[in-house]
Parts: structure tokens; C-alpha cells; sequence
């Protein structure tokens, strides 16, 4: 079957075996591939309690069916694994080149197993695979370390490497590609780092092989009308990247400020996409046949560094009270350095900043680091160093908001979701957001139902942010769809411009099946169950569906969405129903079998 | 009555970030969007006081009006 090459990589790191298995189809095409197929592989081949950091879990590096096809972002990946920061399955998305040159060496997706008795890296030539030392490799960063490998095989190779983050076993350790691409979320460079694995260099000579090139021509060319001509795909995203969201999302005061205790940020433009395309953007940046081009290029001080995302500027910026542009340009370069998660590290300082407010972390705590007080933007990124290099204090802001928060005795003011740190949206704001948050199967996360999309940006049609109504089923949909998204091998930024049935006519045309864009959701529903049968068979059960205690009760006290609570009360018993899943959140065999799933629930778990 | 207009993104090119006018009472979002040279086709997302607004709303003194073109999302 064309698109996928059919082949898997199983590596195991303790016994330093290396095997190609054929890739089960029939499970692929259930699956799609990418986020879906890496669960559906985790799910059946280790048990769900274990402990995530031990040589029992798996690290699999999974493409899409469309990961290295003339298809517009065609070159996504995904790793998953049981994530150490949550407990859950993790899945975390990068785009670049990297997992383009996976599939052109011939491969769906490596598994890797067990850990390696010293630091090792894996480099592959099509059908050569080979575990190399890593020893002079281990400790340095990722820019170092890239260049490093690529010095020894060729500029040509592509290189997926953790830094010192996911060495330290850092839950927010991230893996980074080309160096400035980030598999970002859940602590998945941790899992790396727990195998002794630093990197996995790619290079390879085949073409993906394509079913029906006409029709893909013909599809590729419709879609790519609909990007340019689509306001945020083909205007919005190329000339301010995710940047531009900073303003937006102040203006319906909905941008958290100082650790989610207001929602709106009196310097917000000195931080926004408008800002940095003034003063420090230098040029743009694709990933592998992207037409849109978001990636930031930035000024660093006479250096040319990636510009930080709408995330990236929230989490550093407005969540630790911090205007100053350029130290988050340094503290995100920091995060890309030292391999860690610009998300996760910005909103756990800002965690810090309201725990030493409140007295919980005493000046001797910080040892001779700065101060954290909201707006100290040289706290940020001297924390975000000591975060990654796992310094003092900053060794235990590794292990993410929850756990500091545990820590200090004060864990409601940690911000998360199944312990992973919210993202840039206050819920209290944009009720559907709020209901996808809670229910996201890997925790606090934007990009498992971006409602944010209909709520604020009005697409695909504009919804009320404060309505209740319908806004569970939404976020339902937007779940699955982004689930199938996740698993064909594109960016999510297509989602703008493209719907269920272009998505189902790419497949189609690279893959010579008959699906449609229902199928296409359904599979994406498929997905979403599955994981969430893996987190309830890990223990992680519904009373987690829940937000942080802040967002629930404490009203915004301030600006255009003043008064308002997140009303879960009301949205996920919802949700629930729009899942077909029961009121405990679990689901039910009627909605397995309508699925095909035949993963089991552990009875004894739920 | 007085009226802030902010303007953000591509807006922002040949203006002020933010301007007041004057503009007379029971004035609506597309007179005000006439006077600042906006055509409503350019406009994603338009905010009255923060809260989605509509070009025939009718506005009151000291209202604010945010005016983005289409944006990002991510
Ligand atoms: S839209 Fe941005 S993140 Fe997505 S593939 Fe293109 S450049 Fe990469």
C-alpha cells in the first residue's frame, strides 16, 4: 500500500538489537498513522502503569501515510511514549525535515526499547542502522550538538537530538530537530534521556511511493488555493507567525497575566507579533513543502535566533508579568538550547513567581539566583537556564509547576491539567477552550481541540466565547479532527483552510484507498479513545478532567471578561454524552464496538 | 462622544496604533469604521469594549473599538 513504506525500525537499547518488522496495515489504516498509530503500538505493547522514566517504556518516532508527500506541510512527526510529566500517553508534534527524511530512509516509524548502559546515538542511512557512542556528545546543547553530528555525517543528515534537559531528566524535556524544532510537550526528551539515547541522525535516498500522482496533483493544488487564499493560512501566519495572537487575545481579556491571576496585560503589545516584527524579526521560516511559512527568524543581539511562538511570548511574557521582548527571545533561545519545553518552563517560573509572592519560596531558597518577582525578565531567563542545566532551585522547577507547587505546600496555584502546564488561554474567557482543556488526554494543552479557532478567530464560523451552548460537541469534533490531523502527517495550521474531506482526498490519493472525510474523524475519534482507555488503564481516570481550582472559582477580576468562571459543572457532563461515553467518563462498550476498538479497559482500574 | 479605535496587524501600516475621534451621538461601528478608512471585507475579528461587536451596533461615549485583519492562530 503506497504512502506507507510498510517498514518499521525496532531498536532495542539494552541488548543494542536492531530489527525491521513490516508494518501491520491493517491497523495502520485504523489508525491513520503519526499520533494514532504510535498509541495504538504503545497501547499493545506495554503495560500502562509503568514507571515512564524505566527501560520498560518505549520511545516511538512515528510519521504519517502523507509525512514526505508533495502534500502542503507534509512532514510532521510525532513521538510517543508514557509521558513522565503526566502519566498519560504523550504524543508531541514537530514539524521541520527531519521526519521526512525518516520516511525517505524507508521507514513508518522507529521503536526504541530498553536503555543503553552508556550515552549512545543512532544513525541511519536507509537500510544501515547503527548505535554509536555518544559519550563527547552527552552534556552539550543542541545547537553544539547538531552541528557536531552533521560534521561527522555530512551536512546533509538530519538530526533529532534532546540537550541537557532531557539528559537531567527533566519532565519538561523537549526533542529538538534542526535545532530550533520542538517535540516540545509532556516531557518526551526525558524518556530519551532516561535510555541513554541522545540523538538519531536520518538521512535517506527513497521516494515515498505515491498511489494515484494525478489526483494528488490535482488535490495538492486545490488545497493549496484554499491556504493562500484563507485569511489566517495565507496572510495572517506569514506575516506575524503565532505572534499576532498576543494582542488578540488581551484585547477579549483572555491573555493570563501573572500566573493566570488576572487576564489582562496593560504592556501586552510591547510583547506582541506586531512588536517583534518591528524590531527584531530578520526573515521567515517553513518547515518540509509548507506554504505558510510561520516559523520566526529573530534578532538575539546580532545573532540570528528562532522567535518565539504566541505561546512562547504568553508563557515568558504576560504569565510572568514580564515586557521585555528581547529577554524572552533569549529565554525561548534557552529552551531551544538546553532541549526543554518553552511552555511548561515559562508558566512553572510564573508558578514560582506567585509561590514567592506568597511566601512559600523564601529568599534563601533562590540561593544566588535573581529574584522572582513578576516582570523580572532577567529571572526568567537565569531560571530558565538553571531550569534546563537543573541548578539549586531550578532542579526542582524541573519537575514542572505540579510537583514545585506539591512541593512548597501550594499545589492549587499550580496551572495545569493532569499535571502539564495550561497553555496561553484563559478558559474563564473562552468557555469552549475550557471544556477541551479538561478533557485534553494529555493534559493542560492547546492543540488537542483548538477552540480558540471558533471562539476567537471565528472559524470555521465565529461562536459566542461565553455560550455554553453546543460548546461541548464542538470541542468533541475539533478532538477528533485534530487527532486525524495529528496522525496523517500534516501541520494543524492547515485546519484554517481545510476540512475534513480534503484532508480524506490527500489521503486517498497518496494512499489509493476510497475514505471520506467522515471516516476521517471517526478514525480521529478512534484515536482519542484509545488514548483515552491507555490514561484510565494508567490510573488516570475522570475525577482528572478537571482544571485548576483558580479557574473554576475565582472570577476574572478585571477588563472584557471580568466575572467569569470556567463552568465545567455544566460542560462535562456534556462532553460526556457527546462522547457516548458514561457518566464517569468511561467508554462504553457500545462506543468501542461502533469504533472497532478492541483494546481492553483494565477492569480493576476503572 | 468620543470614541478609541485601536488598530492592530496589517492596520497598523500608514497609522496611528490607536486613535480617538469625536463622532456624534448614536454613531455606529461602520461610520466610525468609514471615518478611519476601514472597509468591513478587511475585517476578522472587530471587538467593542472587548466583546464581539457587529458594524451596525450603536455605540456610546467612551467606547473602544479593536480592529484586527485576518490573523494567526496557533
Ligand atoms: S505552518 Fe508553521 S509550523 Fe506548520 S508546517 Fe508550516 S512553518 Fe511549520
Amino acid at each position: 500500500m503506497q504512502g506507507y513504506n510498510g517498514k518499521i525500525l525496532r531498536i532495542n537499547l539494552t541488548t543494542q538489537s536492531v530489527k525491521t518488522e513490516p508494518l501491520d496495515l491493517v491497523q495502520a489504516q485504523k489508525f491513520i498513522g503519526g499520533r494514532g498509530l504510535g498509541s495504538k503500538i504503545l497501547m499493545d505493547e506495554i503495560d500502562a502503569n509503568i514507571d515512564p522514566l524505566s527501560p520498560e517504556n518505549k520511545l516511538i518516532f512515528v510519521t504519517g501515510p502523507l509525512t514526505g508527500t508533495a502534500t502542503p506541510t507534509g512532514g510532521r512527526y510525532m513521538v510517543v511514549t508514557k509521558s513522565p510529566l503526566t502519566g498519560t500517553v504523550a504524543s508531541s508534534n514537530s514539524g521541520g525535515y527531519w521526519g521526512a527524511e525518516l520516511k525517505f530512509a524507508g521507514y513508518d516509524a522507529i521503536i526504541l526499547e530498553g536503555k543503553a548502559d552508556k550515552p549512545v546515538y543512532i544513525n541511519i542511512e536507509d537500510e544501515k542502522v547503527e548505535i554509536k557512542d555518544a559519550s563527547s556528545l552527552w552534556g552539550k546543547v543542541v545547537s553544539e550538538t547538531t552541528t557536531e553530528l552533521e560534521r561527522i555525517h555530512g551536512s546533509k543528515v538530519r538530526v533529532s537530538t534532546i540537550g541537557p534537559g532531557g539528559e537531567k531528566l527533566s519532565k519538561m524535556a523537549s526533542i529538538m530537530n534542526e535545532k530550533s524544532r520542538a517535540a516540545g510537550r509532556s516531557g518526551v526528551g526525558a524518556v530519551m534521556g532516561s535510555k541513554n539515547l541522545k540523538a538519531i541522525v536520518v538521512r535517506g535516498s527513497h521516494k515515498v511511493e505515491i498511489a494515484n500522482p494525478e489526483k494528488l496533483k490535482e488535490v495538492f493544488s486545490r488545497c493549496l488555493s484554499q491556504i493562500k487564499e484563507n485569511g489566517v493560512t495565507g496572510q495572517g501566519l506569514p506575516a506575524y507567525g503565532t505572534a499576532v495572537l498576543v494582542n488578540i487575545l488581551n484585547e477579549n481579556g483572555a491573555l493570563p497575566t501573572n500566573n493566570f491571576q488576572t487576564s489582562l496585560f496593560e504592556k501586552a503589545d510591547d510583547i506582541s507579533g506586531e512588536t517583534m516584527a518591528e524590531k527584531f524579526l530578520t526573515k521567515k521560516e517553513a518547515c518540509f513543502r509548507c506554504p505558510i511559512a510561520c516559523g520566526r527568524v529573530c534578532d538575539m543581539d546580532g545573532v540570528e535566533v528562532a522567535g518565539p511562538e504566541y505561546e512562547t511570548l504568553w508563557s515568558f511574557g504576560s504569565d510572568c508579568g514580564v515586557s521585555d521582548l528581547g529577554e524572552i527571545i533569549k529565554a525561548n533561545n534557552w529552551c531551544n538550547e538546553l532541549g526543554i519545553d518553552t511552555i511548561s518552563v515559562g508558566a512553572t517560573i510564573a508558578a514560582a513567581m506567585e509561590l514567592y509572592q506568597r511566601g512559600y519560596i523564601k529568599k534563601e531558597d533562590l540561593g544566588d539566583g535573581p529574584e522572582l518577582i513578576w516582570g523580572n525578565a532577567e529571572a526568567v531567563v537565569e531560571w530558565t537556564k538553571r531550569i534546563g542545566l537543573a541548578q539549586g532551585l531550578g532542579a526542582k522547577m524541573a519537575e514542572g509547576s505540579y510537583r514545585l507547587c506539591e512541593m512548597f505546600g501550594a499545589p492549587e496555584l499550580s496551572m495545569t491539567v493532569k499535571k502539564q502546564e495550561l497553555p496561553a488561554y484563559d478558559p474563564r474567557g473562552i468557555q469552549g477552550q475550557g471544556i477541551s482543556y479538561a478533557t485534553s488526554n494529555r493534559g493542560g494543552c492547546h492543540v488537542r481541540g483548538y477552540m480558540i479557532s471558533p471562539e476567537i478567530l471565528g472559524l470555521p464560523e465565529k461562536l459566542d466565547r461565553f455560550s455554553l451552548e453546543g460548546k461541548s460537541e464542538w470541542a468533541k469534533l475539533f478532538q477528533d479532527f485534530t487527532a486525524g490531523i495529528d496522525s496523517v502527517g500534516l501541520c494543524l495550521f492547515t485546519s484554517f483552510a481545510m476540512g475534513a474531506d480534503d484532508y480524506a482526498d490527500l489521503y486517498n490519493a497518496v494512499c489509493g484507498t476510497e475514505i471520506t472525510g467522515n471516516d476521517f474523524v471517526q478514525a480521529g475519534e478512534r484515536i482519542w479513545n484509545i488514548e483515552k482507555i491507555f490514561n484510565l488503564n494508567a490510573g488516570i481516570d475522570s475525577s482528572q478532567d478537571t482544571l485548576p481550582k483558580r479557574l473554576l472559582k475565582d472570577e476574572i477580576p478585571e477588563g472584557p471578561s471580568k466575572g467569569w468562571v470556567t463552568r465545567l459543572d455544566i460542560l462535562l457532563p456534556e462532553y460526556y454524552i457527546a462522547r457516548g461515553w458514561d457518566q464517569l467518563g468511561i467508554p462504553t462498550s457500545t462506543k468501542l464496538e461502533e469504533l472497532g476498538i478492541d483494546s481492553k479497559l483494565d477492569s480493576t482500574k476503572v | 462622544m468620543n470614541i478609541t479605535v485601536k488598530f492592530f496587524a496589517t492596520f497598523r501600516r500608514g497609522r496611528e496604533k490607536i486613535v480617538n475621534i469625536e463622532v456624534e451621538r448614536g454613531s455606529t461601528v461602520k461610520e466610525v469604521l468609514d471615518i478611519v478608512k476601514i472597509e468591513v471585507d478587511e475585517i476578522a475579528i472587530l471587538l467593542v469594549n472587548g466583546r464581539d461587536g457587529t458594524i451596525a451596533q450603536l455605540l456610546n461615549d467612551g467606547d473602544t473599538l479593536s480592529l484586527f485583519p485576518p490573523v494567526g492562530g496557533g
